[in-house]
């Protein structure tokens, strides 16, 4: 089994400074590498708190109390000091939820592009950068990269912004790419599309995807294992097929229960919350925490 | 085209000119006491009186005399000042110059120091820079700009006198031949470059005081509107691929920011043209404000007027390039109207 | 339990924005200039040293004497003491920008109220006339009124005045033209309440918030409008103590005498930056209770 190439440990976050509301209650998890891993909750739970610690974008926050542990080769996200993402070298990349506000509304893509080329190689040259920007936006199968390029993304649909989103976030080589519900805000058949194409090229790179999501029919056809999230604290955690087949935590199965309706957005009436709500943590086995084993 | 929404604009501002042309008629016009009076002073017989009365129309109703007005407005005539004894447009293009020279020379002033304060200020959110800039944009509002011409001719003028306390250049200097009437640009094309930092050595303390509270009203913007902006997506996402902080906030935040800033800098110019009375007086500056102040105590009527509008149009003007501006460096707008 | 909207839970939002006021020692230092400035003012003919000097005899024996004490501002050409006549200044200014605040405000807000409300030829008519009044330089405009007017303190008034209702006028369009839409005032038009209703009890109460900070702002820049009319010789005429015509009179005796015009120039700094810290720790409260 391959070497985890982003671990988190006990991960414990407060807003407004150490007493104030808390959001996570020790998280614990681990990605290895080019493996597909799913961090599934409803809104609320704490997921994309969790995804933007890792990305080291909360850490500056003075609202922010965050303790425990975040490493990705082995640079250290939460007591690591400031600048994490310049630090990783574009290692680690992200794709953001709605693809066209991610996108700065007063420059063309071609000058986002070459800054995030740039921050992969900081020597590379103008035409260099354009050269392999339009090769990645083929990639992503954009029919006319030079023309998209040349646009603003309030000139692009929501899904030509998404390929262009993937194609800079792959753009590095990144070694893991975390996807906070990525295309949310697209409709259906576009998002699923998008999603196809992300999970093709990240498996033929062999880059590790961290999927962010409240959406289990995604889950399930785009991720190897499956962390549950709940009230800021993993209940389940399992392989996508172990978790799908026989769910043990009444999160779990409630999130379930609601698959078909899932495309409305948001759950169905939850049950009460019971004791058996607040178990301890249910780890299907083969996906024992190594990490946690070794420390 | 930009061009067409920029000619809609000016007629939009016609419109504006003709009621601005209407309100201060009718402030001239309705104002107690008889004009011609006040204008020729108490010795005047009343013959003399009533010669200037059927002169400028003046026994005539109200709209016979704005339309009298409009019909000499059309010819580029605004009337004869009782002052000077020579048209309106003459003492106009006389004295126009110099204040449009201290106001440009302000308004970068102003867009130089205030947007760095400003963008320095969001930047550093919170902390020391933030508060340093804050206050100097807040004391710079505060502070009406004869108070700061007063304190900086008191320090940089008599206590450390590195500036010249008055006037547009030296009295060994040469007048440069008029061709702009602005001396930066008139020392240059005579060719003589110590004229020009005279003239820029003159300029720089009214141009600073002038520009202070525009300055802090530019910094307060620029911080508030890229506070705004900080919260987006897109800003996230520059962070997350590891750019510069700085480079962030030159560049994905300050663009964005910088669109609804520009729009307020128009007012900021048009306050500016209003404070250049001020710092023309204090540092004893030939510009329009001298004669407006000067026609004013003595009720020249036509050159009131005349003064007035001449301001107003020049602001109305100023807004026009803002607007064009900022089509320009807002791609939404630029590419929508390329559309239309 | 409390009913929604009952004067408990009004309460408690109210003391959040208290907090929000007082926990900004940049607000609490404007209150305290400002209540300092107001106090001085008000109770002037007793805290001021030579209560005399108001009139245009002072001390023959000390004309522009150097600050020292007694005089500890120092006095002007005609031996007056500058503290005396900046806190008689002080009392003219405020009267000033309380009474033209006091009708431009009314003035500007049922303009705005009413083109924002009614649209159509109201609403086009009303706005550009106070886009006329919007595109002259605020000063210039005020120096053309006062060049055809004597220059009295009551007509210095009415020259602000004038050109002030603009902006509330514009500050309470946009405000109406928002809240005209929102369902309150729909509910309001369905039940068939008068336009007045309407306009003064639903609208106006919304509308509070941005005219009280508007409103402390602008107490500062009326002054500092009314002192630099002044300073331009159009304003109060002496011996009135006129902080305006203070600094344009001392700036002749410059650099020797150079208390004559520093302290009053510092003096109009003071107040206008005092109403300012209030004015902006007014609106962040307010938007704390949202």
């Amino acid at each position: 089994m391959s070497e985890p190439v982003l671990t988190i440990r006990d991960l414990r976050l407060a807003f407004g400074g150490r007493r104030g509301h808390p959001v996570l209650h020790g998280i614990s998890l681990h990605v290895r590498a080019g493996e597909k891993v799913a961090l599934v909750g409803e809104s609320g739970s704490g997921k994309s708190v969790t995804a933007r610690l890792a990305m080291g974008l909360l850490q500056e926050s003075p609202r922010v109390h965050a303790t425990g542990s975040i490493r990705f080769d082995g640079i250290e996200a939460i007591s690591g000091g400031r600048d994490i993402a310049r630090r990783r070298g574009n290692r680690v990349a992200m794709i953001f939820q709605d693809p066209t506000s991610a996108l700065n509304p007063t420059f063309r893509i071609r000058g986002q592009f070459r800054d995030v080329l740039r921050s992969g190689d900081r020597g590379i040259s103008a035409a260099e950068a354009d050269r392999r920007a339009e090769a990645a936006l083929a990639e992503v199968s954009i029919p006319d990269p030079k023309r998209a390029l040349d646009s603003y993304a309030f000139q692009l649909s929501g899904g030509m912004n998404q390929r262009v989103m993937i194609a800079m976030a792959l753009a590095n080589r990144p070694a893991l790419l975390i996807a906070d519900e990525p295309g949310t805000a697209l409709d259906v058949t576009v998002q699923a599309q998008t999603l196809g194409l992300m999970s093709d090229l990240t498996e033929k790179r062999g880059t590790a995807v961290l999927l962010i999501s409240h959406n289990l029919g995604v889950v399930r056809e785009f991720s190897d294992r499956v962390y549950v999230i709940y009230r800021g604290r993993i209940v389940e955690h399992g392989t996508t097929a172990q978790l799908f087949a026989e769910p043990r935590h009444p999160y779990t199965r409630a999130l379930l229960a609601a698959i078909p309706k899932i495309s409305g957005g948001g759950l169905p009436d939850l049950p009460e919350r019971s004791p058996e709500f607040e178990s301890p943590l249910i780890v299907h086995e083969g996906c024992g925490e190594p990490v946690e084993a070794r420390a | 085209m930009i061009w067409k929404s920029a000619l809609r604009r000016l007629g939009a501002a016609l419109i504006v000119m003709v009621g601005i042309s209407m309100l201060i008629f009718a402030i001239a016009r309705v104002m107690p006491g008889d004009p011609a009076r006040i204008a020729l002073g108490p010795n005047a017989s009343a013959a003399q009186v009533a010669a200037l009365r059927a002169e400028r129309h003046l026994d005539a109703p109200l709209p016979i005399q704005y339309w009298e007005f409009v019909k000499a407005l059309s010819r580029g005539d605004l009337g004869k000042s009782l002052y000077t004894n020579r048209p309106v447009t003459t003492d106009i293009a006389q004295f126009l110059p110099a204040t449009l020279e201290l106001v440009i020379v302000s308004a970068i002033i102003m867009v130089l120091i205030g947007l760095p304060i400003g963008i320095l200020s969001a930047h550093f959110r919170g902390r020391l820079p933030d508060h340093v800039g804050r206050l100097i944009a807040l004391i710079g509002v505060c502070t009406p700009a004869f108070v700061w011409g007063v304190i900086l001719q008191l320090f940089f003028g008599y206590f450390w006198p590195v500036f010249p306390i008055e006037g547009r250049l030296l009295e060994s200097t040469p007048v440069p031949p008029d061709v702009t009437g602005f001396f930066l640009v008139d020392t240059l094309l005579a060719g003589n470059v110590p004229a020009f930092f005279d003239a820029l050595h003159h300029l720089i303390l009214p141009a600073v005081a002038l520009a202070m509270a525009g300055l802090g009203q530019t910094a307060r913007l620029t911080r508030s509107n890229m506070i705004e902006v900080y919260d987006r997506p897109y800003i996230e996402m520059a962070r997350a691929y590891g750019f510069r902080p700085l480079r962030i906030a030159t560049r994905y935040a300050f663009r964005p920011a910088f669109i609804p800033t520009l729009t307020i800098l128009g007012l900021e110019f048009a306050a500016m043209l209003g404070n250049a009375f001020l710092v023309e007086k204090v540092f004893g500056w030939p510009g329009i404000s001298r004669y407006g102040v000067d026609v004013i105590i003595r009720k020249d009527l036509d050159a009131i007027v005349g003064t007035v509008l001449i301001i107003a149009a020049a602001f109305l003007i100023m807004n026009i390039v803002v607007d064009i501006l900022v089509s320009i460096i807002n791609p939404r707008i630029r590419l929508a109207a390329g559309r239309g | 339990m409390s009913e929604p909207g009952s004067p408990v839970i009004a309460k408690r939002g109210g003391s959040r924005a208290v907090a929000a006021f007082f926990g900004n020692p940049l607000s609490v230092a404007g209150l305290v200039i400002v209540v300092a400035i107001v106090l001085l003012a008000l109770a002037a003919d007793y805290v001021t040293p030579f209560p005399e000097h108001v009139g245009p005899i002072g001390d023959f024996a000390a004309m522009s004497a150097a600050p020292a004490s007694p005089y500890m501002l120092g006095t002007d050409t005609m031996g007056r003491d500058l503290f005396t006549r900046i806190i008689y200044g002080y009392r003219l200014s405020l009267i000033m920008a309380v009474v033209v605040l006091a009708i431009a405000t009314p003035i500007g807000v049922i303009v705005g109220l009413v083109a924002g409300y009614r649209g159509g030829w109201t609403e086009y008519v009303l706005m550009r006339i106070t886009d006329v009044f919007l595109a002259v330089p605020p000063l210039v405009l005020a120096m053309a009124i006062m060049g055809f007017l004597e220059p009295t303190l009551l007509n210095g008034m009415l020259a602000i005045t004038a050109m002030w209702w603009p902006w509330y006028a514009r500050l309470i369009y946009n405000v109406t033209r928002a809240e005209a839409s929102e369902g309150y005032v729909l509910a309001a038009e369905t039940v068939g309440a008068s336009t007045a209703h309407i306009l003064f009890r639903e609208i106006l109460p919304n509308c509070w918030p941005s005219i009280l900070t508007k409103m402390t702002l602008d107490v500062g820049f009326v002054i500092l409008m009314a002192s630099s009319l002044s300073f331009l010789g159009l304003g109060v005429q002496p011996p009135t103590p006129d902080l305006g015509s203070m600094v344009a009179e001392g700036a002749k005796y410059m650099p020797d005498a150079w208390w004559l015009s520093l302290w009053p120039a510092i003096a109009i700094l003071l107040v206008v930056l005092g109403f300012n810290l209030v004015g902006d720790g007014l609106r962040e409260a307010f938007e704390a209770e949202g």
